[in-house]
């Protein structure tokens, strides 16, 4: 297939940027998404201009690192997928497909589609952690039993993979889907417990420090999130917070 | 010639470890506030290195290339870590772990190294739950386990399908804990390009900043390296797009011995390549083996049809079909070890019964399984005499809840459903068993500079049983690397700071910039991707599944041209003192076009088969692998000498004092 491409380009996090745009022909639908940005980038290199860059590593959607709006969705049309999972199946012969980077004020451009997303490792510095040091004599792990129920939803928050798509879907740029899986993780697990009324204000306070919105219940969050993390996640942190600060 | 001294402490095997650590030097809690630790790479192995040090008391440095520590390739592990905790009172223990790990690896590592890792391994799980992961649990609320290949026992601990993810995201969590505290400082979208010895020790690195192209220098008193492995060395693998062997290489060249470069390993259960354009290959977890059942069409028409499209799997009645793992190797079936069912799968293919359009994919079914599970919930949901679509909708439930996020990673890719119809596989390369050769203190042979997780050669021979590496890479950063580098660093306490001003750190800067600058410089038209994808065709067809001496001999001369060609041609645009993920890309292939001739060396030299390396001349009769440990009961550590086909072979013997070496078998 032929398509139309629109594409973000800029040259660093000083320069503006603008939308450049590419015709592509020899498109096929088992390529994924960034496959046919491969073969984008292998023309222009060969013609010796500068390729688009991109952000992307494991290409099997887990590691995270891929992002991209793609005609305004962040990863695309697809549902629970990341934007290295998509496949040009999705697209048909003649579409035109408008290119951005996840926009943000917490997420600045550092190159035509790359953001800066240390703000999320800023969060999870804050307190996204259980203060245990390594010593090879903590308690065995069988010591406390933790129901089914309980370890499995602490293992849907945990699947998280800081992709920020669901920043990019929000009109405010909120981040309250990515620090409420977190702090939701740990305090559906007793080990968690401890420390869960200082981690969620600590977490809570680095986030509003980076500058992202606040949360208004619109819920596009949920429905971009690759990993399917659940608003109820958000209702969570909001009550952990609430009792948190309560007990001061 | 130097000796290699692997440094092992006498004693009785399950006592050597507390020993070591009893005699080692400690360094006093004052005292390691002067001290300086890099660590490479923040994956298991370096992730959880950095997090104890730093901990200890050091002050670390971390470096990764991706944007943050959490994306380290560890994350892509799915199926699980092993542990001999005997949860399960199947008759585990360190001891049967330690024996199946050494047998897996077809008896080419270590028994004090293997040992060891078995005797932490549940101390690892204590850890990791202690740090809030969560692994499955059964519903008494205790931990559950599945098992892996190779093995009898149910040792493995699992997070769902994402492991990797799980574990990582603990060491990161540790290490987050750590940057608070302002003991770690960590230097992600930063690259190492080389490493600085000053009076023979490690003391430092080049990096190369990737968001504003500067070249840093940053010093210690001792170096780790935890960057993974060199999979990418065949261009397609279930590595991550960045893995890369040169911080590793950058040592070697400066005095690491390599060891074993030939040592691969081919994971069987991959979803096979579709075109020309494939960037890379996703791996479907071995804990598919459980439930799956691998087979092809017993006759060749058959397959033909299948492959035009003119049949469907699901028509071929039982008979119709052969469970070839299950008929070889009937004691382990479809749970035999990764490169007895790759090399299966490859015989069945290169025989003409291959079922996807290339003829390079055999079924893995899980019908059965679907069908087995199904009546098992409809009984225990009280269901009584259940009909056929009521038991095969409970049993995909089942598969959904074990498997649910790998059936759907399969049906994107391929589109199609794996609940209806058999997904397709085929072996694609997965792991590096070689990497620098280290001691029991995992030092190499540069003082100074420690390596960890997959880019060392430690523990897995010439074969990795699945749910091992998380459990080294884990071993190493969080159990063994903190003990052990302490006894070398007792020595500094009195150094003082290492200073980035001095002429060793002057001169490799230097080289570092001009290698860089003779890559810019390229006259030719062809992308980074065109040499590394025609380097991993010659990896692949030449040093892959199946090796002769023949294609060997003409791997490392095809290799050797072509690295003159790059250097001579590649096109780079852009420049160096800004981002430029072209650049990136370049540097790291400069080191794989070195890596790869040294690999193919390493593979000619040992006339034997053994684990992942399979020479054709050397096979019985039925096709299994035969192994001269009269001959090659060794590591081989190569040391650099100037070009890669000229390096230097070091002997290290390996001694097997507990353990009986036995012709494998899974019959
Ligand atoms: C798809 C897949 C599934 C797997 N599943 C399992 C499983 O179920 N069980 C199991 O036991 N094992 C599994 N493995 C193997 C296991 O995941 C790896 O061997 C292990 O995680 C490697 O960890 P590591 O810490 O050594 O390296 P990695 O996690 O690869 O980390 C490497 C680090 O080094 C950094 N780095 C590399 N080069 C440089 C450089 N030049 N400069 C700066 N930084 C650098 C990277 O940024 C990264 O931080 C799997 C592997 C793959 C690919
Ligand atoms: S909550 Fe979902 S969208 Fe947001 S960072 Fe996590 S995985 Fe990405
Ligand atoms: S590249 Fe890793 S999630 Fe997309």
């Amino acid at each position: 297939m032929k398509l139309y491409l629109k594409i973000w380009r800029q040259k660093d996090a000083q320069s503006k940027g603008k939308m450049v745009d590419y015709t592509l022909d020899g498109v096929e639908g088992d390529m994924s998404f960034l496959e046919m940005l491969d073969i984008l980038n292998e023309e222009l290199v060969s013609k010796g201009e500068e390729p688009v860059e991109f952000d992307h590593d494991c290409r099997e959607g887990i590691c995270g690192t891929c992002s991209l709006q793609i005609n305004g969705e962040p990863h695309g049309p697809d549902r629970l997928i990341t934007t290295c999972q998509l496949h040009m199946r999705k697209f048909n012969d003649g579409d035109t497909i408008v290119i951005e980077p996840f926009r943000a004020k917490a997420f600045p451009v550092i190159k035509d589609l790359i953001v800066d997303r240390s703000s999320f490792d800023r969060i999870q510095q804050a307190g996204g952690f259980i203060s245990v040091n390594t010593s090879g004599n903590t308690i065995d792990a069988n010591a406390i039993p933790i129901s089914k129920h309980a370890a499995d939803e602490a293992m849907d928050a945990a699947a998280c993979i800081g992709c920020g798509a669901c920043v990019a879907a929000c009109k405010n740029a909120s981040a309250m889907l990515f620090t409420s899986a977190k702090v939701s993780q740990f305090a559906l697990l007793p080990q968690g417990r401890v420390e869960a009324a200082d981690r969620v204000q600590n977490m809570v306070r680095q986030m509003d420090l980076e500058g992202f919105g606040n949360c208004t219940n619109t819920g596009a969050c949920e429905v971009e999130c690759p990993k399917g993390i659940s608003l109820t996640n958000i209702a969570r942190m909001n009550r952990e917070y609430l009792s948190a600060s309560i007990k001061g | 010639m130097a000796v290699l001294d692997s440094k092992i402490p006498s004693g009785p095997l399950a006592d050597k470890w507390t020993k070591h650590k009893n005699d080692i030097n400690l360094v006093n809690p004052a005292n390691k506030r002067n001290i300086d630790i890099i660590v490479v790479g923040t994956g298991l192995a370096g992730g959880a290195a950095a997090a104890t040090l730093a901990e200890l008391g050091y002050n670390v440095k971390t470096f990764c290339y991706q944007d943050s520590p959490r994306r380290a390739h560890s994350i892509a592990a799915q199926g699980g870590i092993n542990a001999s905790k005997n949860y399960q009172g199947d008759g585990d223990s360190d001891y049967r772990l330690f024996y199946d790990t050494i047998k897996g690896g077809d008896y080419r590592s270590r028994e004090a190294n293997v040992y060891r890792l078995a005797e932490v391994s549940g101390n690892i799980i204590d850890q990791c739950v202690a740090q809030g992961v969560p692994f499955a649990r059964e519903y008494g609320g205790l931990l559950d386990n599945r098992s892996f290949g190779g093995v009898l026992v149910s040792r493995t601990f699992y997070a769902k399908g994402q492991t990797g993810q799980q574990l990582l995201l603990g060491a990161y969590s540790a290490m987050n804990r750590q940057i608070n505290r302002g003991k770690i400082q960590a230097f992600n979208r930063h690259e190492m390009l080389d490493i600085v010895l000053v009076d023979g020790k490690a003391r430092g690195i080049i990096a190369r900043d990737l968001v504003s192209g500067e070249i840093q220098r940053h010093a210690a008193h001792a170096v780790v390296l935890a960057t993974g492995g060199y999979g990418n060395v065949f261009f397609l693998s279930t590595n991550a797009m960045g893995s890369n062997v040169t911080a590793a290489w950058k040592a070697h060249k400066r005095g690491a011995f390599f060891a074993n470069p030939c040592f691969t390993q081919i994971h069987p259960t991959c979803i096979p390549v579709s075109g020309e354009h494939q960037s890379k290959l996703t791996l479907m977890s071995e804990s598919l083996r459980n439930d799956g059942r691998i087979w092809v069409p017993k006759r060749k028409e058959d397959a033909v049809a299948i492959r035009e499209g003119k049949l469907k799997p699901t028509q071929l009645s039982e008979e119709e079909r052969d469970y070839y793992l299950e008929r070889r190797y009937p004691a382990f079936g479809n749970l035999v070890p990764r490169d007895v069912a790759s090399r299966a799968a490859k015989e069945r293919c290169d025989a003409g019964f291959g079922v996807n359009k290339t003829g390079e994919a055999v079924f893995l079914d899980f019908a059965a399984a679907i069908h087995r599970y199904g009546k098992e919930k409809a009984m225990t949901s009280g269901i009584k005499n259940p009909d056929e679509s009521t038991i095969i909708k409970l049993g995909e439930e089942v598969i959904e809840a074990k498997y649910g996020n790998l059936f759907q990673m399969y049906e994107k890719i391929v589109d199609e459903n794996p609940y209806k119809t058999p997904m397709m596989i085929y072996p694609a390369v997965h792991y590096t068993m070689g990497g620098l050769w280290v001691d029991y203190n995992l030092q190499t042979t540069i003082p100074g500079c420690y390596c960890a997780g997959e880019a060392n050669f430690s523990d897995h021979g010439a074969n990795r049983l699945g749910a091992s590496a998380l459990m080294q890479g884990l071993a190493d950063g969080y159990f063994v690397l903190p003990y052990t580098i302490g006894d070398y660093l007792a020595d500094d306490i009195r150094t003082g700071p290492i200073s980035t001003e001095a002429e060793e750190f002057e001169a490799v800067e230097k080289e570092v910039r001009e290698k860089l600058e003779k890559l810019m410089s390229g006259s030719g038209i062809h992308s980074v991707d065109h040499y590394h994808k025609k380097l991993g065709k010659i990896m692949w067809n030449k040093c892959g599944m199946a090796r002769n001496a023949k294609d060997l001999e003409e791997a490392i001369k095809e290799i050797a041209e072509l690295r003159k060609d790059f250097w001579e041609n590649v096109k780079i645009p852009g420049t160096m003192d800004s981002k430029n993920q072209e650049l990136e890309k370049a540097a790291r292939v400069a080191d794989f076009l070195e890596l790869g001739e040294l690999f193919a060396k390493d593979a000619l030299l040992r006339n034997e088969s053994c684990g992942g390396h399979f020479r054709e001349e050397y096979q019985t009769k039925e096709g299994e692998a035969l192994r001269d440990d009269e001959n090659f009961k060794f590591v081989s550590a190569w040391e650099y000498m100037g070009e890669p086909k000229d390096a230097k072979l070091h002997k290290e013997d390996l001694v097997y004092e507990n353990i009986e070496l036995k012709t494998r078998s899974y019959k």
